[in-house]
């Protein structure tokens, strides 16, 4: 599954987000969307969901023309930057919404939906919170159920906004090698978020870099760390460069 | 040097006995007060009630006007109150979730009610399709009631009552955001199976909250339907009208017994609201 993303721009009043934006991710890529912010790197999540509409433009997943339909058509599996877990609900609950909420024919049974929400527990190592509540846990266990709760319905698109923003930094680093190995066990195409330049260029593929609601540079983490196009890219990757090298001291 | 350390020493052991005593007379003025403006009448109308003894009591309860009334009342909180759920979740629901033209039209007309007397809220139906008003001949012709009859009472009392559910559901998910329901759009779900999976759930004691202050207010409502009602026995009389038809008549044990009744409800709401309070401020977090 692939995303194509074809001269997307929109405008929130007189407010750029993002002009002209191309940019395509092929499966089994993990790209990140690296910027200042206020750059566009969230709209330009939302816009590939569906949870907004782009001014004009048009958005190809596995290269058919997704950009008129509504997100729950769309399938992508989505990280909230808050994790935005149910908080009525338990952590197995969450899990199972997705699968859940289909209608009767594409459903599966309560086994199997209870088998499945077992496994992805599993898979995040948290196969003892099932019966808690969103409230009940620490900020690296909700992130993990809201990825569960994401890959629940076995989506070929995962999206993640500022997927590690809220957490600190050896739960963040932690979470990174798992979600790398993850993807590459999956087999997805997965956009994230961020505007830590180290998180970016250690994870991910390639990298977006974003400024203005314009794609200033993509290519892999090498390429922008050694050709930088502008001084703008320059600029941005050395000074985050500087100031987490500081902030670590 | 003794006495200037004395000296010293006093004002600061008054600083430290001062709000003491401060807070001992407050504490006791507020309760004072309290038992004054509250506890007393509260009791006066138990012991007023009874005064003639458990039977007497009874009988009035039991008088068929009293009876009637009781039912009227209860149809109409019967109908108002389900009203202004739907009304009071669906207007939370467009102001907190969507931005529309109008919103902040909407959100003042939500507040009306509470800013208009009662009087005049009944008036104003009066106007509109009482005989003499805008409709009031349309509807006289096609033979329908609104004023002196059931109708215009609930509408009165619907009006009255409108803004509680809102008012406490605006400010409760506007807290909560939209994340959880663009996260269940996400996950494939239809924007019905939102509204009663995330949205409603989210916010259910909160809602609880607003609805046992609407019941309340829709069961003491006075003045609004005093103007529509006509006060005609057994047909437009409603528990807090009863009351006063009563104690016109001097029937004062019979008013006070009935007003037991209003109390009685009060009391239930008060003891409601509080736990719903606590369960809401729990919704918030």
């Amino acid at each position: 599954m692939s995303i194509q993303v074809e001269h997307i721009s929109k405008r929130f009043g007189t407010f750029v987000a993002l002009e002209n934006v191309n940019l395509r991710i092929e499966t089994g890529e993990l790209v990140a969307l690296l910027g200042p912010s206020g750059g566009g790197k969230t709209t330009l999540l939302r816009i590939i969901a569906g949870l907004e509409l782009p001014d004009c433009g048009a958005i190809r997943l596995h290269d058919e023309d997704a950009t008129s339909s509504s997100v729950r058509e769309r399938h992508v599996g989505f990280v909230f930057q808050h994790y935005a877990l149910f908080r009525h609900m338990t952590v197995h609950q969450n899990i199972a919404f997705g699968l859940e909420v289909r209608s009767k024919e594409t459903r599966p049974s309560k086994a199997e939906i209870n088998d499945r929400v077992k496994k992805l527990l599993q898979l995040i190592q948290l196969d003892y919170v099932g019966d808690r509540y969103p409230s009940q846990l620490s900020g690296g266990q909700r992130q993990r159920v809201a990825l569960a709760r994401a890959l629940a319905v076995e989506p070929k698109v995962l999206l993640l906004d500022e997927p590690f923003g809220a957490l600190d930094a050896k739960v963040r680093r932690e979470l990174r090698a798992w979600l790398r190995r993850l993807h590459d066990e999956l087999h997805i195409a997965s956009v994230f978020v961020t505007h830590d330049q180290e998180e970016a260029l250690e994870v991910s593929d390639r990298v977006a870099i974003l400024n203005h609601g314009r794609v200033e540079q993509v290519g892999t983490p090498s390429e922008v760390r050694r050709n930088p196009v502008n001084e703008f890219v320059r600029d941005f990757l050395s000074n985050e460069a500087l100031s987490i090298r500081e902030s670590s001291r | 040097m003794a006495n200037a350390a004395a000296q010293l020493a006093k004002p600061r052991s008054l600083a430290r006995r001062d709000p003491a005593i401060v807070q001992v007379t407050l504490t006791v003025l507020a309760l004072l007060s309290l038992a004054v403006v509250i506890l007393l009448p509260l009791l006066a109308v138990f012991i007023q009630a009874f005064e003639k003894g458990w039977s007497a009591y009874l009988d009035a309860i039991r008088d068929p006007y009293t009876r009637s009334a009781i039912w009227l009342s209860l149809s109409t909180v019967g109908v108002s109150v389900p009203l202004n759920l739907v009304f009071g979740v669906a207007a939370a629901w467009a102001i907190t979730k969507f931005n529309f033209i109008g919103k902040h039209v909407l959100v003042t007309l939500i507040d009306i009610p509470f800013g208009v007397s009662p009087v005049v809220s009944g008036l104003i139906y009066v106007l509109v399709f009482g005989a003499q008003g805008w409709f009031g001949e349309w509807l006289g012709d096609h033979d329908i009631r609104i004023i002196f009859a059931v109708p215009g009472i609930i509408l009165a009392t619907t009006f009255v009552t409108f803004p509680f559910v809102a008012r406490e559901l605006i400010p409760l998910m506007q807290s909560q955001g939209t994340d959880e329901e663009e996260a269940a759009l996400v996950l494939g779900a239809s924007g019905w199976q939102m509204f009663w999976r995330i949205t409603l759930p989210n916010v259910k004691w909160g809602l609880l909250y607003g609805l046992v202050l609407c019941l309340a207010r829709a069961l003491g409502e006075f003045g609004a339907v005093s103007v529509v009602s006509g006060h005609i026995r057994s047909e437009t009389n409603t528990l807090p009208l009863h009351v006063e038809i009563l104690y016109n008549e001097y029937n004062y044990s019979g008013a006070f017994a009935v007003a037991t009744l209003l109390s009685v409800i009060a009391v239930i709401a008060l003891v409601l609201k509080k736990i719903l309070e606590w369960k809401t401020d729990e919704e918030a977090r």
